[in-house]
């Protein structure tokens, strides 16, 4: 077990742990944004560079700060060490940077863009972008290329963070796609234009930070926040069945993976539960499902609060504005 | 006194008996028969040879670094992929000799316990490639390499690798993925090679440079080897001086060699050429901070600036730099600062991997301010605008690419703010290419006539 403190709030990990996870481990605000970073895809992340934070003493044995900022989603923790996020004024304008590069290239379509209401860049450029653009220059463009029948690649909403990659290797038996290409010139791309056909290839989707990545049989359908999340569930022989239906009225207009807090997929569904179930009836459904109340996904949708857990997170906000440790609190995963 | 470039000038000193005749391959006899490994080790410690390649990391320190407790087995790999503007010492080295740097490879593949050893060389560099094939077949043919060594115990593989031409595969870890048949993106640190390097095994990657160094310091001794030079820097470097200068090419320096006298002696680079004056001096490869003449030939404490790692660096970047590769590019008066600038910058944005979003959006945004503001579209807004995005990505990209881009623009701009100005106010005067040829550039104070 290694004791780190995370922006004066001190929590117990085991070895080995990252320092992004032990911050989600205390959750709220010092946690890290991360756009490349997946907790259950191997070997992903450092590479976005927004889960940037300071290490102000890297160990008890050997108190030295670290040099320069570190990737918070691969720097494991040490015992004793002491970690700045938020607190730190280096990080949150090395943060304000990293947000300003991803811009910069950027479309900016969200009027039409699938994601838009789930989108992790969106949500990033929100909390820690600024507010306009220093860049005048031409945004970059590539030449469109066709995927698939299911998955609709929009190459200039990209941002490189290598988590399609890591699905295809990790979840199918055969990768045919990659980047190609060095620098702003790298693109997703299949070999020689091949389409992306797998069994679990419809993760992409779910993994996918912004909208380089759609569903195709979602495309242009309805923007999310017009639809009712429903969490349901079938019996699948390939994957665990449990989905997200994304309805308007009876109709299923969507189907994805279920996403924790974090956005992050923890059991991943395969193809035929995503393209082939649009029926409510294939479908055992459980109930709607919980959206976070900041998410404009929540609008107009009312859920009943609970009071002992609200009443929680106020106390927990004003402890840590006085700069207090933190009281344990039961935040289960959305 | 020369060291690796001692018998350049002999005929056929690229072929096996000839080298062999000049002293070659003594090394090896003398560390195999009579030496441990951890002995030679030992020697390259006290010696306080630093890596050539760039960073000037004590070469010793990182063999000590090596896992040797690790089952897996050990390699050693050598950097051969020299693509740093400015920097041509390398080439110059494999070509003219390729057998010191195979002896090299021996002795300290020796000394690390490796099997198997890799010469990863840049894929621009195929006639090298040639050349370093037939070095290794002549002495394997000769014994030096193969199954066991002059008859003793130890046996050793030598490979040379051909890259793709990446400038990212000059880094090490982004080395060993390219070696390994990947896409050539760094890795991230830790586990450092020393640990997990290629095919997860203890690695070691050391510059040409260095391991050629290393004959003559199982020759000589690493504390005969430390008496060259001066300080920290110790023994002999190959500087690659380009640029306005009389004589460009090669030299041999030890460290120590004041900075001025390197200029202007007619040893070296034989002073300015077309008898015009000094203006800017690019100190060790295209990635360090460059510096206007009063700086690159004095310090900021008054004191003559040497040519080593501690003398370069003197006053941090914000009056010094650093010796890195040894790329010493020499600017007159003429040379546009902006216009170089932009070249480098071009180069750090055509080179960046794309893996991690500082430099990959960093470096090509900073290509395009400065394309406008060498074509006299620029606004003054812009200087400043350069200054912070360098800023932005400087330490915070995964391996040193995102540094090498950054630093020459905030350097630039440190030392010759007053020119970007200029083009930023007289967009008509910059429209030609090369405006500051036909007239030199003046400060602002000197055009207004005070």
């Amino acid at each position: 077990m290694a004791k780190v403190t995370i922006d004066g709030i001190e929590v117990e990990v085991a070895d080995g742990t990252t320092i992004l996870n032990a911050a989600r481990q205390i959750g709220g605000e010092v946690v890290p944004p991360a756009m490349c970073y997946y907790s259950s895809l191997k070997d992903t992340g450092g590479k976005c560079r927004v889960c940037l934070v300071k290490v102000t003493q890297g160990s008890a044995k050997d108190p030295r700060p670290m040099p320069k900022l570190v990737a918070s989603c691969r720097t494991p923790v040490m015992d004793g060490m002491v970690v700045q996020n938020i607190t730190s004024q280096e990080v949150l304008e090395a943060r304000k940077g990293v947000v300003e590069f991803l811009l910069i290239n950027h479309p900016l379509d969200c009027p039409i863009c699938d994601q838009a209401g789930e989108c992790d860049l969106q949500n990033l450029a929100y909390e820690h972008g600024a507010a306009k653009t220093r860049y005048e220059e031409d945004r970059r463009t590539f030449e469109k290329i066709d995927i698939g029948d299911k998955i609709k690649l929009h190459m200039t909403r990209c941002i490189l963070c290598y988590r399609c990659t890591f699905v295809a290797d990790q979840l199918t038996n055969e990768r045919v796609h990659g980047v190609i290409n060095r620098g702003d010139a790298s693109e997703i791309s299949t070999y020689i234009e091949k389409a992306v056909d797998n069994e679990f290839s419809g993760n992409m989707i779910d993994v996918c930070p912004v909208g380089a990545l759609t569903d195709k049989t979602f495309r242009f359908k309805s923007r999310v926040w017009f639809t009712k999340p429903l969490d349901a569930h079938r019996n699948c022989d390939k994957c665990c069945g449990k989905v997200v239906l994304w309805t308007k009225g009876d109709d299923v207009l969507r189907v994805s993976a279920r996403k924790d807090q974090y956005g992050e997929v923890k059991e991943y569904i395969c193809n035929e539960c995503r393209y082939d179930h649009k029926n409510m009836n294939d479908w055992t459904i459980e109930g709607p499902r919980h959206i976070d109340k900041h998410s404009v996904i929540s609008q107009n949708h009312y859920e009943k609060i609970d009071m002992q857990k609200l009443k929680l997170d106020i106390e927990r906000q004003i402890q840590f504005q006085k700069g207090k440790q933190l009281p344990e609190t039961n935040q289960s995963p959305a | 006194m020369a060291r690796l470039l001692e018998h350049i000038n002999v005929p056929g000193i690229n072929t096996f008996d000839v080298y062999r005749k000049h002293g070659g391959y003594k090394s090896v006899e003398k560390a195999l028969k009579t030496m441990t490994p951890d002995e030679v080790t030992e020697e390259v410690k006290k010696s306080g040879l630093r890596g050539r390649g760039g960073a000037g990391f004590p070469a010793g320190m990182k063999w000590s670094f090596l896992d040797r407790k690790s089952d897996k087995p050990r390699y050693l790999v050598c950097n051969a992929d020299e693509s740093e503007p400015g920097t041509f010492k390398d080439r110059y080295l494999m070509e003219k000799i390729p057998h010191v740097l195979i002896e090299g490879m021996i002795t300290s593949s020796y000394a690390l316990g490796a099997k198997t050893s890799y010469i990863y060389v840049r894929g621009e560099y195929m006639y090298i490639i040639r050349i370093l094939e037939k070095a290794i077949e002549e002495a394997r043919a000769n014994g030096f390499l193969g199954k066991n060594i002059l008859g003793t115990d130890y046996s050793l593989e030598l490979y040379v690798q051909p890259g793709g031409g990446a400038y990212i595969c000059g880094e090490e870890t982004a080395l060993l993925e390219s070696l390994e048949g990947k896409r050539g993106n760094p890795r991230l640190k830790p586990p450092f090679p020393a640990v997990a390097g290629l095919y997860a095994s203890p690695t070691v990657v050391n510059n040409v440079e260095t391991i050629s160094a290393v004959c003559s310091i199982v020759n000589e001794s690493g504390d005969e080897y430390a008496k060259i030079g001066v300080g920290k820097s110790t023994g002999t470097k190959l500087i690659s001086a380009s640029g306005h200068i009389n004589k460009p090419g090669v030299y041999e320096i030890e460290l120590g060699l004041p900075v001025e006298e390197f200029i202007y002696s007619d040893q070296y680079c034989g002073g300015i050429w077309k008898g015009r004056k000094l203006k800017a001096v690019v100190a060790g490869g295209s990635s360090v901070p460059i510096l206007p003449a009063e700086l690159i030939l004095k310090t900021a404490k008054g004191e003559p600036r040497l040519m080593s790692y501690e003398s370069l660096s003197d006053g941090g970047f914000a009056t010094g730099t650093m010796l890195g590769s040894g790329g010493f590019i020499v600017m007159d008066e003429t040379a546009c600062i902006v216009r170089n600038l932009w070249t480098f910058t071009r180069f750090y944005h055509h080179e960046s991997c794309g893996q991690c979003s500082p430099c990959r959006e960093g470096t090509g945004w900073m290509e395009k301010v400065l394309h406008r503001i060498e074509h006299g579209h620029g606004h003054m807004e812009d200087i400043d605008l350069l200054v912070d995005v360098a800023k932005k990505i400087e330490g915070n990209t995964i391996c040193p690419l995102g540094d090498a881009a950054a630093w020459p623009v905030a350097s630039a701009i440190r030392h010759f703010r007053e020119e970007f100005e200029y083009h930023v106010k007289y967009p008509e005067k910059v429209k030609n290419p090369k405006h500051f040829e036909l007239e030199p550039f003046r400060s602002e104070k000197v055009l207004a006539g005070v």
